[in-house]
């Protein structure tokens, strides 16, 4: 087997009394969506904090490659290809769809304090983000600014900005969020598409599209993770279906 | 899409040619006016015009860090202030002839603008590299009150430092010089006012242009997002706080040399609220924001003031008016640019 990208091994977090995070384990790899679900509160979103580096685990460890980020921040982990979404689309949303774009292959590059040439003529990080856009399906929209995109199309910007840090990894807090069946079904289309530039950790409330998508599944409950397996092995274990699908049904 | 169709960066959606225009009419206007007075043989109108030139150059280093940064800084006077006192101490000892030090090396002071210009600059650098490494790991309400608190040491030490005038201030008693000119003749000074307050522009522009300008931008709308595609926020912000504080630094030492006179009035936070007004009046954000700015408060001060003793009033009814109804300020409401 190959191996893993992202290995995650015995990660906690505690708020007080609140056990958000307790010896969660698991990997990505390559080539792989892993989906991850789980009831509201579960711990999801902290748990994708913890491996973007906003904040920092009580214990365990977080590897890319092989190589630990302890005390690594979130810019660097950044640089070293972790893309990240967010549950709320977070872009700059005075600057155009293109401005968005350069800015994060310019953080790829490394090279931010550069005070002389124009970024916008600077070819290298053109072509990049152009290149970026048309794979995100946001071609035509360059010069419109990110607050004024429908909401689709920010997510569709924030994988465009991914797309640019030549990642990784792709971390995606609930892309779908918010999105009408078709919107959500072209999306999952396109992440279909990227898994096999970079495998795809993705935390999401639509089930059908996990399902669909993933080829492993992680069900977190009260920051336990209580089966991963493939989507037929989770719909078919019995302890996932009273905790978790049986509460929907 | 070749380079060349590709718009330039810009923070706020106005026609692009349409603010240029107003740019220049704003930059024509000042030449004008300044020159005008001059053929109407009118000293004060020509000291009116080089305050104004000044004073924009400070609310440009202001507008760097607010307009393009999103950091509101109440403190910037700290840096107008070193860079006025940089300007007349160093005069001091020049015309006293009482050196600054002899150890290692014997230094007289100077009456040499570009030299004091240097020495401010790197001073009111210096002052914002180690009062924005503090302030900047706070946000908000508290960056600016504690760039607030900074301003207001410095000007409490100026105060209590005697050797320098202490509250009364050090007059310079010749204006400095620069190669070339006769700066003591108000036109002279005046080009050369309005010569670095463009110099300024232009440094502004190519620098809200460049990589480093798009990270700062970002920084003002999104650090979250910033962080996340591996900028860190904090060291841009700070490197702009610094560049920031230089230029508002020459700028003090020109203001010295317009008063031919350096007071801890340079240091006080009416001065950096001034600052601030300017860039408000003007459209924060807009790079000619604080021209705008500063010539209209300049020209309402002298207009008002004739009518009024207590024209401020008013003038605080206009700057209401400016805040609900043109947020764009005098830039914004000139370019029909969206509210910012």
């Amino acid at each position: 087997m190959a191996e893993p990208i992202l290995e995650i091994t015995g990660l906690r977090k505690s708020f007080g009394a609140l056990k958000a995070t307790d010896d969660v384990s698991l990997d990505l790899r390559p080539g792989e969506i892993h989906g991850l679900i789980g009831p509201n509160g579960a711990g999801k979103s902290t748990l994708i904090k913890q491996i973007a580096g906003e904040i920092t685990p009580d214990a365990g460890e977080v590897r890319l490659r092989g190589r630990s980020l302890s005390g690594i921040d979130a810019a660097g982990r950044a640089r070293l290809g972790m893309a990240r979404s967010f549950q709320v689309s977070s872009v700059a949303p005075e600057f155009t769809v293109l401005q968005n774009v350069v800015l994060s292959a310019q953080g790829a590059s490394g090279a931010t304090f550069r005070f002389f040439r124009p970024v916008m003529r600077d070819a290298g990080l053109l072509a990049t983000a152009h290149d970026c856009i048309a794979r995100a399906g946001l071609s035509g929209r360059e010069t419109v600014p990110a607050a004024e995109l429908a909401h689709g199309e920010r997510r569709k910007l924030e994988i465009a900005m991914a797309l640019a840090l030549k990642p990784a990894l792709f971390l995606l807090d609930e892309p779908m969020a918010g999105m009408g069946t078709e919107g959500a079904r072209a999306l999952g289309d396109l992440l279909d598409g990227l898994r096999h530039r970079a495998p795809i950790l993705l935390v999401e409330h639509d089930m059908d599209a996990v399902f669909r998508l993933s080829d492993r599944v992680s069900v977190l409950v009260y920051g336990r993770i209580i089966a991963t397996g493939t989507p037929e092995e989770i719909r078919a274990d019995a302890e996932v279906q009273r905790v978790y699908l049986g509460e929907e049904a | 899409m070749s380079a060349a169709e590709i718009p330039a960066p810009r923070a706020r959606r106005a026609a692009p040619s349409r603010e240029t225009l107003v740019n220049a009419g704003l930059g024509l206007a000042l030449l004008v006016f300044g020159i005008g007075a001059w053929l109407l043989d009118e000293p004060f109108l020509i000291t009116l015009a080089t305050k104004v030139a000044i004073l924009a150059i400070a609310g440009a280093g202001l507008n760097l860090v607010l307009g393009y940064g999103g950091l509101v800084s109440f403190g910037h006077a700290a840096y107008f202030g070193i860079g006025g006192y940089t300007s007349g101490i160093l005069a001091h000892h020049a015309l006293n002839y009482t050196p600054m030090f002899e150890w290692p090396f014997l230094f007289e002071g100077s009456t040499s603008m570009p030299l004091i210009w240097l020495f401010a600059m790197v001073l009111g650098g210096l002052a914002a590299l180690a009062i924005g490494a503090l302030s900047l790991r706070t946000t908000g309400v508290y960056f600016i009150m504690i760039t607030l608190a900074f301003g207001q040491m410095i000007f409490y030490f100026a105060i209590s430092w005697p050797a320098y005038g202490g509250e009364d201030g050090l007059p310079i008693y010749v204006r400095n010089g620069f190669p070339g000119l006769n700066t003591l003749d108000p036109i002279q000074f005046f080009a050369l006012a309005v010569a670095v307050l463009f110099a300024v522009l232009g440094l502004i522009s190519m620098l809200a242009h460049s990589r480093f300008g798009l990270a700062l931008q970002a920084a003002r709308q999104n650090r979250q997002r910033l962080m996340a595609v591996g900028i860190r926020p904090g060291g841009v912000l700070l490197v702009a706080f610094v560049i920031s504080g230089a230029i508002t630094a020459l700028a003090g030492a020109l203001y010295a040399d317009l008063n031919r006179f350096v007071s801890p009035s340079m240091l006080s936070w009416h001065l950096s609220g001034e600052l601030l007004v300017f860039l408000i009046l003007g459209g924060t954000g807009r790079l000619f924001a604080p021209l705008a700015g500063a010539g209209l408060y300049i020209t309402l001060e002298h207009v008002l003031g004739g009518v009024s003793d207590y024209w401020q009033f008013y003038f605080g009814l206009l700057l209401l008016g400016v805040v609900l109804f043109a947020r764009g300020g005098v830039i914004g409401f000139l370019t029909g640019g969206r509210h910012g």
